[in-house]
């Protein structure tokens, strides 16, 4: 039987690389097991000719579609949006766009402010100063100053405003609607062993440079050699439990695709929102039949995915095309609650600068706009390398029918159930992604933009997994407490995005870091009654 | 290689035929067509995981066409190819992906559309920094944050 650990973080992504980073200095034993591996930029699709081809197999932000060994399918046949991941060391930071907003202070009293949902049992000023540590870590890249997001200082300039940052400024002027640069973990210059970004375009499928910041190359350097135990393709099953109720351990498939038994005091899951309920859910027991720290019945209820609405069109001065980052810019004129536009709540704005020529061909030739046939040289001229694109990010409200549960079918390549996903786009989101088109559409059109195209929602468009065990102070309408420990069991934390309450209207990442920092924090000063 | 040989012959004379229908050549812009010995010759090499989806669609276009693509007069081959790309769904969807990303990476249509002929790292490209002055307006208008109570 293998030693006991101090702490098992369980995923090494985004929030398991910040609580594993900052629990370094405890001198605990830590321990994180992740199904996936180290991650190798050699291969990343920008080395190759083919860089394009690859988001459509073998890079594909779906795991059903990519299918590695390290993924795990997902049934997302009932939901309109499909979830998106990537499973490694890095975990979905090696897959994302890079784009940094904050939730607003606004985002964590929602109850108290519009009456809907429910109130966080935190506030934004608890999780600033580990907002500002996971900035200087992540290495961020901005303008501090923007009036209508909340205070960052950024270590790195932002980026530069390029062709497409230009006709989006200049439409958003005229129309007297905010815009503001983009906070990106997108290095601009050379910061902790990273080289500045080179404009490589391809960034969502992982960067070759390491110029987009993904735990792999920020937080986990530093935690491995503060002596964090990182066990690469380690695939959980279940968490244990003793005789008391409390975490013992976990069970685990090893690279080689060996039972083990990793006894631990502390077990931290850090899987995200549809991850983590699968892997509760998977831990039922006698003593917990309906799943792990599931008394409330909420583990899995609630997924939030942020409903993006996106629309796009062509101009006819050049854009940046492929040859920048995808997002640049945002806007926050329709974040905040405006009963007059008919919904609650609100959405944030990225715009986004342009699309390399194979996924021109290809999207506009099923979206109609390019045809075959001897006209089809002449269009595709017109369009490709002209693209400006405004996807707006919906706030999801949390609703119970919206959910993770377990396939009585699939199963992952270890034979464990797969996750099964129930969700539904609401009446409240539907009018808030109808009122994004309309102003996405007044934008292109002061632009000078033709050839308009919807993608509402976008289908494979479920980066963002909240909701599936929330945090609250009260047992029986939540899973973990104000400090991220379970309810039910006194040694097991959660510390990613199913945690939130709600949505917000802006990509989580950053918050989803802070909270693991903030948990990490609460933890350490509470090591000696830890689970009083 | 495994890949080429999942297609057979009459599979690859109307995955050539109807390449060509998709994009065809252009004296105009000095372009070959999909159906390229060349571009051809990729698609069959980098067929991989689209393997079966394409042979699907190739099936489903056979059934259509009932006889080799090529053989038709151009007007039932017209027919045949809008009845396709209307109605074959994921596995047409995946051809015409395939024929089109081998396209667009072929040096002779790259270079005609003026992009360099290289990957992307690791020279990447220069990006305007832009008029920041365009910031003024916003910076004037300023906003509030809503607050929380």
């Amino acid at each position: 039987m293998k030693d006991p650990v101090d702490v098992l973080i369980i995923g090494a992504g985004a929030s398991g690389a910040a609580m594993a980073w900052s629990l370094a200095e405890t001198k605990m034993h830590i321990l994180c097991l992740e199904q996936g591996g180290w991650m190798n930029p050699a291969e990343y699709p920008s080395t190759g000719r083919d860089w394009e081809a690859k988001f459509y197999g073998e890079w594909s932000s779906s795991p059903n579609v990519r299918g590695r060994p390290e993924d795990y399918p997902i049934n997302d046949d009932n939901s309109p949006i499909k979830v998106v991941n990537y499973n490694a060391v890095g975990g979905s930071t090696v897959m994302y766009t890079a784009h940094w907003p904050r939730l607003h202070p606004s985002d964590f009293k929602v109850k108290t402010l519009d009456g809907v949902a429910d109130d966080w049992p935190i506030d934004y000023d608890a999780l600033t100063p580990f907002f500002e540590e996971n900035d200087r870590m992540m290495g961020t890249s901005g303008l501090s100053g923007d009036p209508l997001s909340p205070l960052t200082h950024p270590p790195m300039p932002q980026q530069p405003l390029g062709l497409s940052g230009a006709i989006i400024g200049k439409a958003m002027n005229k129309l007297g609607w905010h815009w503001w640069p983009s906070d990106t973990t997108v290095a601009t210059m050379d910061y902790d062993g990273r080289a500045r970004c080179i404009n490589l375009g391809h960034c969502t499928p992982a960067c070759a440079q390491g110029a987009k910041s993904s735990t792999d190359i920020t937080y986990w350097p530093h935690a491995v050699r503060a002596g964090v135990e990182l066990r690469t393709h380690c695939r959980v099953r279940e968490i244990t439990t003793d005789e008391n109720g409390m975490a013992s351990g976990v069970v685990y498939y090893d690279n080689d695709g060996v039972e083990q038994f990793q006894p631990a005091h502390v077990v931290i899951i850090a899987c995200n929102g549809v991850g983590t309920p699968r892997l509760l859910l998977n831990s039922a027991s006698s003593r917990f039949p309906n799943g792990l720290a599931n008394s409330s019945g909420l583990v899995g209820k609630n997924l939030m995915f942020h409903p993006y609405a996106q629309i796009y069109g062509y101009v006819k001065e050049p854009t940046d095309s492929n040859r920048a980052p995808p997002t640049c810019l945002w806007s926050k004129e329709w974040y905040d609650t405006d009963l007059s536009r008919g919904f609650v709540r609100g959405y944030g704005v990225q715009f986004v600068r342009g699309a390399g020529p194979v996924f021109e061909a290809v999207v506009s030739e099923q979206k109609g706009i390019l045809p075959w046939g001897a006209d089809h040289h002449r269009v595709f001229r017109k369009l490709n390398g002209h693209r400006l694109g405004f996807s707006a990010i919906c706030e999801d409200l949390p609703e119970e029918h919206n959910q993770v549960t377990l396939d009585p079918v699939l199963k992952d390549s270890h034979g464990i159930p797969a996750p099964k996903i129930d969700y539904t786009i609401s009446e409240n989101s539907r009018k808030m992604m109808d009122h994004a088109l309309a102003r996405g559409r007044e934008i292109l059109e002061t632009a000078g933009a033709t050839d308009i195209c919807v993608n509402s929602p976008i289908p494979w468009g479920g980066w963002h997994l909240l909701g599936t065990a929330r945090m609250g102070t009260d047992p029986e309408r939540s899973v973990v407490n104000e400090w991220g420990r379970t309810h039910d069991v006194k040694n097991l934390f959660i510390i990613d995005g199913s945690i939130f309450v709600t949505s917000g209207g802006v990509n989580p990442t950053s918050t989803i870091q802070a909270l693991a920092l903030y948990i990490a924090d609460q933890m350490k000063q509470r090591l000696a009654n830890l689970f009083d | 290689m495994p890949d080429q040989l999942s297609l057979s012959s009459r599979q690859r004379d109307d995955l050539r035929t109807i390449a060509a229908m998709i994009v065809p050549a252009s004296d105009e812009y000095k372009v070959p067509g999909a159906d390229d010995p060349a571009i051809q010759a990729d698609m069959l090499a980098t067929l991989g995981r689209d393997t079966g989806l394409v042979t699907a669609a190739l099936d489903h276009l056979a059934r259509l066409a009932d006889q080799p693509l090529a053989e038709l007069d151009a007007e039932r081959r017209d027919a045949v190819a809008q009845e396709f790309r209307k109605h074959g769904g994921a596995a047409a969807a995946a051809l015409v992906r395939v024929v089109l990303q081998c396209y667009y990476r072929d040096d002779r249509v790259l270079r005609s559309l003026g992009l360099e002929l290289r990957a992307p790292f690791p020279k990447g490209y220069v990006l305007p920094d832009g008029d920041w002055s365009l910031l003024d307006p916003v910076k004037a208008k300023a906003g509030t944050l809503r607050r929380a109570p």
